[in-house]
């Protein structure tokens, strides 16, 4: 058994965050990620974080209530709004740390951080390293956990590469530790802690179609779901409006916020005829231009039946070239062409998750001792839809929250100690449900599942939504979850057995994919990114709440909770 | 288009007694189809036991870095209609121990990166509510180095890493002359006295391979002559 006072499962930016947080309380802290942390989906990350700092010359009245104000508007008023003055208010703090520490941020001509205007948002409050902001951040903060691991004058900071994280456990409403399967040796171990942070990211692929990496899987949203810890506004999955036609890879909203077109084969800029995208055009909010972009689609405007255009000729190269390189490279890399001469094809993609592990403001769990924050949480400064650049502010302000917060209780702890038997139970039990699976000789290829999940929740839980496609994904859900049980790995070995790891991952993600399905069932209402074609319109009086999904055996069961008002009254959201 | 051979590298160390080449046809299913499409393909429906690393698929990470036809490159961003040839051999990365397959042992390449004290050392208080200013200028200095994803291409490809285990290599340098542009950092003197050694800069052949190999189209050996002209200068001038 390893002992630590603090375990941090997810090595991205909200984990990294955290970990060095708890690490200046001095405690001894792990973070404890499937991949090397800076593989982690935040490296990604394009467009920009935001915070009002003011620096744009049209951002001089900018502030950190017209942020909380914009984010609680752009999220349909779902967000927590206590939560989204947290965030905006601690916004300038954040970014001004990450930039004494190091990171990269492009420059105003005064030598100031640069902003540039993202959707949904009342000033240019996008703060940005080109576009590649995330693998500047990522790279900051591992260089600032490089630096306390080395330094001998905190307590001790140690990072688990390539470990995955099975299960949490619980012992009486308190959080005891954590068991996880070593990827190089294929054992498992139990790690033991007094407090325990999940930051694990969201779970895109869930889906198809999505931005995401390859290892958003979910698991980590169903590993405390499993253990009791209750999923918050699932239903809610951001769909981003530009995403490379075929392999959906982000196009970032920076994209528009310089000032790219989006046409159809009519070559028209046809966000001009939809009432709500009329005033913001390109840079409305997501949930808007992706639905606007999908009626096209279905309708019979795009190329091919699939895609727009999203069109940036007219910026120029240099501009491109300053502002968008990674989208350049991109294009070339992976399409073969440049977008300083061509249009680039897109489509709406899966991008983010809304919903998540549910925690309040201050990171914590319904359990004592469990926390969460970064995209695998629901503090809810998102409610039913995120706004650019309000994601990466969420794993940065979280995530030292939470490894304040953490840090107290463990200070203030009086059972320090106790759990050991439990975690050898649990890691007992654990082992028995590793070969039970190693041993499974059923006919189902994990993979097969995989692929039917994935084109099913695109197909039926995407952007447009009815009972009648909720209903058939529920039932392919519960199918597809018997027959899990009939899966058979092709390979048993120990060292980096992948087949074994992502075999356990699609159990979480199967899982989690249900509470996606069922919430959005139930939320007969349209709010946000969540569109019913059969209820198209927003119903506070029913649904201005958070939907809570529970554990069972048989499924998730349903239930809520009030949404946190007090500064702003809900109105019709109109831009 | 034909069907594709993939020739891949195969090993584990705890069971096989040396590695082996072995072989796949995968159909070119899509347009546009990458390399790591591909090793997916052959893992979900051929052969579940293949192990490599990938996560972002869009050539950001640094994950999948791999030899492939001849060159290491990452396989996430290789279309397989670039590479011209309808057979594909694939091998992990070079200089660093097999774990499996295409896994290596990336932690003796990670130690480089960590020596060489890969943060920012400004050695006097910032600002406190704002940040430090830094011109548009002294930030496109930078430019050509920040962009680094680890992802130890140029450290396979380089011969001085092959022969001499504790070289620094090219990417730890990369990060060390990265600070050293960094108008906000102050510890030209502590940086170089890191890389201005037997197994440092000095080491060096300057044979291009990692500039050459690069998926980020860095310049590996530039940074490596920035930090060479810079100590020299600081051993005469002692600035
Ligand atoms: C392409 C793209 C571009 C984006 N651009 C922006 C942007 O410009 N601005 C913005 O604000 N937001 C953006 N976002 C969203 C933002 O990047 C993410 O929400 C954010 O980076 C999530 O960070 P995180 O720390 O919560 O999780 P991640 O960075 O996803 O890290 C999750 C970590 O958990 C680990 N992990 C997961 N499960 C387990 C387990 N079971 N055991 C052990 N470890 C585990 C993983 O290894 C990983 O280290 C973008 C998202 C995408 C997809
Ligand atoms: S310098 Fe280039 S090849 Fe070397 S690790 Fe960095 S990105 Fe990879
Ligand atoms: S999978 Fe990330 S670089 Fe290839």
């Amino acid at each position: 058994m390893q002992y630590h006072d603090v375990v941090v499962v997810g090595g991205g930016l909200a984990g990294l965050r955290a970990a060095l947080e708890v690490n200046m309380h001095n405690l001894r802290v792990a973070i404890l990620s499937k991949v090397y942390p800076i593989r982690s989906h935040s490296v990604a990350a394009q467009g920009g974080i935001n915070a009002p700092l003011g620096n744009h010359p049209r951002g001089a009245h900018d502030s950190w209530e017209r942020h909380a104000f914009d984010t609680v508007k752009g999220s349909d008023y779902l967000a927590d709004q206590d939560a989204a003055v947290r965030m905006a208010k601690d916004a300038a703090e954040r970014i001004i740390e990450m930039e004494h520490w190091g990171c990269p941020f492009s420059r105003t001509p005064n030598g100031k951080i640069a902003q540039r205007p993202f959707g949904g948002a009342g000033f240019p409050r996008t703060c940005f390293a080109a576009d590649k902001t995330g693998h500047m951040l990522i790279h900051t903060l591992f260089e600032q956990i490089v630096k306390y691991e080395q330094a001998a004058e905190r307590g001790e900071l140690k990072i688990y590469n390539e470990w995955l994280v099975t299960s949490l456990v619980i012992e009486g409403g308190v959080c005891r530790g954590v068991i996880a399967l070593e990827l190089a040796t294929g054992k498992l171990e139990a790690f033991k802690a007094d407090a325990v942070l999940f930051a694990t990211g969201g779970c895109g692929r869930l889906y198809t179609n999505s931005t995401n990496a390859m290892i958003n899987t979910g698991m980590g949203m169903a590993v405390p779901f499993w253990a009791g810890i209750p999923l918050k506004d699932m239903e809610f999955i951001q769909f981003h409006p530009t995403t490379l036609y075929g392999s959906n890879i982000l196009m970032t909203e920076g994209c528009r916020g310089e000032g790219g077109y989006l046409t159809n084969k009519r070559n028209e800029r046809f966000l001009a005829n939809y009432p709500d995208s009329r005033k913001g055009m390109e840079v409305a909010p997501r949930d808007i231009v992706s639905r606007n972009i999908t009626t096209e689609i279905l309708e019979g405007r795009a190329f091919e039946n699939a895609y727009v255009n999203l069109d940036l000729r007219h910026l120029g190269e240099e501009r491109i070239a300053a502002r968008l390189p990674a989208i350049r490279e991109i294009c070339r890399k992976f399409l073969g062409i440049d977008p300083v001469h061509e249009p680039i094809p897109v489509q709406p993609g899966q991008h983010y998750t809304m919903g998540g592990i549910d925690v309040n403001s201050d990171g914590a769990s319904p359990a004592k001792g469990f926390y969460a924050a970064g995209e695998a949480s629901c503090v809810s400064v998102h409610g039913a839809n995120r706004l650019g650049g309000n994601s990466l502010l969420e794993t940065i302000v979280f995530g030292k929250i939470a490894g304040e917060h953490m840090s107290n209780y463990v200070f203030g702890k009086t059972d320090l100690g106790a759990g050991d038997k439990t975690l050898e139970d649990a890691l007992a039990q654990e082992e028995k449900k590793l070969k039970a699976l190693m041993n499974s000789d059923g006919g189902e290829n994990p993979s097969n599942l995989k692929e039917e999940m994935q084109r099913m929740m695109t197909d039926k839980v995407g952007i447009f939504r009815t009972k009648e496609s909720l209903s058939d994904a529920q039932r392919k859900i519960r199918e597809l979850r018997d027959r899990y049980k009939k899966v058979r790995l092709r390979y048993t070995g120990g060292p980096y057995n992948y087949d074994l790891a992502s075999t356990i991952e699609l159990k979480g993600s199967i899982d989690v994919a249900e509470t996606v399905i069922v919430g959005a069932l139930a939320r007969e209402e349209s709010r946000g990114s969540q569109f019913r074609r059969d209820f198209p319109a927003r119903n506070d009086e029913k649904f201005l709440q958070h939907t809570l999904a529970y554990f069972t055996p048989e499924g998730p069961r349903l239930d809520y909770k009030d949404v946190t008002l007090g500064y702003w009254e809900p109105k019709e959201r109109k831009y | 288009m034909a069907d594709l051979t993939f020739k891949i590298f195969r090993f584990d160390p705890a069971n096989d007694a040396g590695p082996r080449f072995d072989t796949y046809t995968v159909p070119a299913f899509k347009k546009g189809l990458t390399v790591l499409e591909s090793l997916y393909y052959i893992q979900d429906k051929l052969d579940g036991s293949l192990a490599f690393r990938a996560s972002c698929r869009e050539g950001i990470c640094g994950s999948c870095a791999m030899h492939i036809n001849g060159k290491y490159r990452l396989a996430c961003e290789t279309q397989v209609a670039d590479l011209k040839s309808d057979s594909i051999t694939i091998r992990p990365l070079g200089h660093l121990k097999v774990l499996r397959d295409l896994v290596v042992d990336m932690e003796p390449f990670f130690a480089k990166y960590k020596y060489i004290k890969p943060f920012l050392m400004p050695g006097d208080d910032a600002p406190p509510d704002r940040e430090r200013p830094q011109t548009e200028g002294q930030h496109s200095k930078m430019i050509p180095s920040i962009d680094c994803i680890l992802c130890a291409c140029c450290h396979s490809s380089c011969t001085v890493t092959a022969t001499d285990p504790e070289y620094l290599g090219p990417a730890a340098l990369l990060w060390a002359d990265r600070f050293v542009l960094d108008s906000r950092d102050n510890a030209l003197k502590e940086r170089l006295r890191l890389v201005d050694q037997l197994h440092g800069i000095w080491r060096c052949h300057t044979i291009f391979s990692c500039q050459e190999v690069c998926p980020k189209d860095l310049d590996p050996t530039g940074a490596i002559a920035d930090l060479k002209r810079k100590a020299i200068r600081h051993r005469f001038l002692g600035r």
